[in-house]
């Protein structure tokens, strides 16, 4: 899957990734997709959670031996 | 295109602990709630007025005594020697560090960044002897009716 940007949260653990995520995507123009990349265990359901509540749209979700890759488009 | 606006989901959270431990939860669930676009508002109060007095919130302790939940219980005995609670605390502040969980006063800034609301609590103020200037800025120093107006719509309330 393409995306514009992409955020490493790789060795951080609750809420880091969230909040990451939350400070990469506040930049972003709407429509664009960032991908994030966690090794936290958590973010396999933080993510889509914050995704959700935040009102942006989860692309898809790939888990690849331990990394989580997300892929947000920002609304 | 008259859209309504959404009403925002909204946290209230009590915080009466002043010790190291105790002060992360609510400080992360804050700031995640926040960076989730909620109204999020932590009322501190007791010895939860600690963990943003700018005298005292970065050297809270980690309790030795009467805690049987650390990675290395000791018993009481032990616990209430001198040095103890030091130590209970670096374990507690490497075992974060390692992890790479920001310090207390790192989370408290990044609170503050994303729009967290802090209410210290008035009487605990005037009870301890603690004046609002001791205090990182708070929206105000509120009394209990004041916190449970700014709570009585919120859809996620916690006492910790």
């Amino acid at each position: 899957m393409e995306a514009d940007e992409v955020l490493d949260t790789s060795g951080l653990v609750c809420p880091m990734p969230i909040l990451k995520t939350k400070q990469s995507i506040k930049n972003l123009e709407p429509g664009t997709v960032l991908k994030v990349i966690a090794t936290d265990k958590g973010s396999k359901g933080d993510i889509p959670a914050f995704v959700r509540q935040s009102k942006n749209e989860l692309l898809g979700m790939e888990d690849d031996d331990g990394k989580y890759i997300f892929f947000i488009k920002k609304k | 295109m008259a859209e309504e606006e959404e009403k925002k989901k909204k946290i209230c959270i009590i915080m009466t602990k002043g010790t190291l431990d105790a002060a992360y939860p609510p400080l992360i669930l804050a700031s995640t709630a926040a960076s989730m676009d909620w109204d999020a508002s932590i009322f501190f109060t007791f010895y939860g007025l600690d963990v943003i007095n700018k005298k005292k919130y970065k050297n809270l302790k980690v309790a030795p005594v009467a805690n049987p939940a650390m990675p290395m219980p000791v018993p009481n005995i032990i616990g209430m020697l001198p040095g103890m609670t030091s130590m209970a605390t670096m374990m507690m502040k490497n075992m974060m560090k390692k992890a790479n969980v920001p310090d207390i006063e790192e989370f408290i800034k990044m609170c503050k960044e994303m729009g967290v609301k802090l209410y210290g609590c008035q009487m605990t103020l005037d009870v301890m002897g603690i004046k609002e200037e001791d205090l990182i800025p708070t929206e105000a120093c509120i009394g209990a009716a004041a916190f449970l107006d700014i709570a009585s719509d919120a859809d996620v309330t916690l006492l910790v």
